[in-house]
């Protein structure tokens, strides 16, 4: 099987890869077009500010590639949220295949949401063999609401998406890659689809 | 729910892991991958490693060092010690780290702090800030707790949350080592001033501070070292009686 990592300046790109080499696969980190488009599973994923994120997107031309994707994608946290509709960080439109939109999460509480907090809802495959109300690491400061494509909520200050799908897109808000044996289980069956 | 932290903090040296008390009479504790695999699987929600050796020639070993660990690992580790420069962030989290704990550099030179956040996202930005009492004062010192500097600490601590911190680790260092507690009504005023979360650091030394620290000060995390590499406290007796006692934890 051929795993690909997105490279594009702003993900933290190594930790997905050792999190995979502790399963025992190997995966490339890339931002070639060819490479993305002939591998069987794609991982997205992201860290830091949604604007310069967007645009070391456009700089690689991944942003029209990404959507038009057939294989199996996940995106993590920062990836899942560029995937969404829009955002209200630096007030920026998505990649559009999730139909959600991004908000800041409201002053009164305490942000970045950071630590481990519950999952719920987990029906999709994507979370087979995880209990409800699985703890997984989250850290941001913006979040996706609740849309047909939510297949786990968590509750912060209101109930939010912490997963995403549609077709053969996903997406999680929090780290699998660090959410311990449970987060490992859902890159496992992300893999297995 | 959105549950407290437990935080295992690991000083290294020359490779090893070190504790020191009030900041000084080090003593050895172990290889620190070892360490930090057996908090992993012990339940321990985070790590922070503090490189207390670093300097230019350690560099490179240190970032190996950093693989090792992101290699072994499977939850959130921090890495800090003799961080500087925007290029020192980027190569700890190239190596795999999540983030990285600043402290004398960003007193050195605030302005780090911006920089640092708006390369990499306030996420992995954490600034660790020493604090002594003194005379009713509590008065921020740097370079391990050696040198005072001017700043007081409520008004260092809004400071880095306006330059863009994610998150503030305060150590008490009159609490430090001394296993008497942490220092509750300073955490309760960062709490009250502060919207960024806050790790609470130096003083624990049994499982019941860290279920006074919780329920008195709300703080978002609890650091401890010496307690958990010398066995003193059981990572899962502590997260299982926070747990029976109503506070929101990951068992």
């Amino acid at each position: 099987m051929k795993i690909v990592i997105i490279d594009y300046d702003a993900g933290n790109t190594q930790s997905v890869q050792f999190a995979l080499e502790r399963m025992g696969k190997s995966a490339i980190i890339t931002s070639d077009k060819e490479d993305i488009l002939c591998a069987d599973k794609v991982i997205f994923p992201g860290v830091g500010q949604a604007k310069a994120a967007m645009d070391s997107l456009k700089k690689y031309d991944l942003d029209i590639l990404i959507p038009q994707l057939q294989q199996g994608v996940l995106g993590i946290c920062l990836g899942m949220q560029l995937l969404c509709e829009n955002t209200e960080e630096g007030n920026i439109k998505g990649l559009g295949v999730f139909e959600n939109n991004i908000s800041i999460i409201p002053e009164g509480n305490i942000v970045p949401h950071t630590g481990w907090n519950q999952i719920s809802g987990t029906k999709n495959p994507l979370f087979e063999g995880i209990k409800e109300n699985e703890f997984m690491y989250f850290v941001h400061s913006y979040y996706a609401n609740l849309s047909s494509c939510t297949i786990a909520t968590t509750h912060y200050h209101e109930p939010f998406s912490a997963a995403l799908q549609k077709d053969n897109f996903f997406g999680c808000q929090f780290h699998p890659e660090k959410s311990g044996e449970p987060g490992q289980k859902i890159l496992q069956n992300f893999l297995n689809m | 729910m959105l549950g407290k932290r437990i935080i295992a903090c690991l000083d290294i040296q020359n490779g090893r892991t070190v504790k020191g008390i009030q900041f000084s009479n080090i003593i050895d504790a172990g290889d620190p991958v070892e360490l930090a695999d057996n908090y992993s699987k012990l339940g321990i929600d985070e790590l922070i490693f503090l490189d207390i050796t670093a300097s230019c020639e350690h560099r490179e070993l240190r970032y190996e060092l950093i693989r090792n660990i992101a290699k072994r690992i499977n939850i959130p580790f921090t890495v800090g010690g003799g961080i500087s420069s925007v290029n020192d962030v980027r190569n700890l989290l190239n190596a795999g780290a999540d983030k990285v704990t600043i402290n004398s550099a960003a007193l050195d030179r605030p302005d780090l702090i911006n920089e640092l956040s708006e390369k990499f996202g306030n996420q992995c930005i954490v600034i660790a800030i020493d604090a002594k009492l003194e005379d009713g004062i509590w008065q921020v010192y740097k370079y391990g707790g050696k040198k005072k500097t001017d700043w007081e600490l409520m008004d260092w601590a809004i400071e880095v949350q306006q330059r863009g911190a994610g998150e503030i680790m305060f150590t008490s260092m009159n609490n430090d080592g001394e296993k008497n507690g942490f220092s509750i009504p300073a955490l309760i005023e960062l709490k009250a001033s502060l919207s960024i979360p806050i790790i609470a650091s130096g003083g624990a030394g049994n499982i019941n501070h860290f279920e006074q620290v919780f329920k008195e000060s709300n703080v978002d995390a609890a650091l401890a070292a010496s307690i958990f590499h010398f066995k003193e406290v059981s990572i899962q007796k502590l997260k299982e009686q926070l747990y029976n006692n109503g506070i929101p934890i990951r068992l």
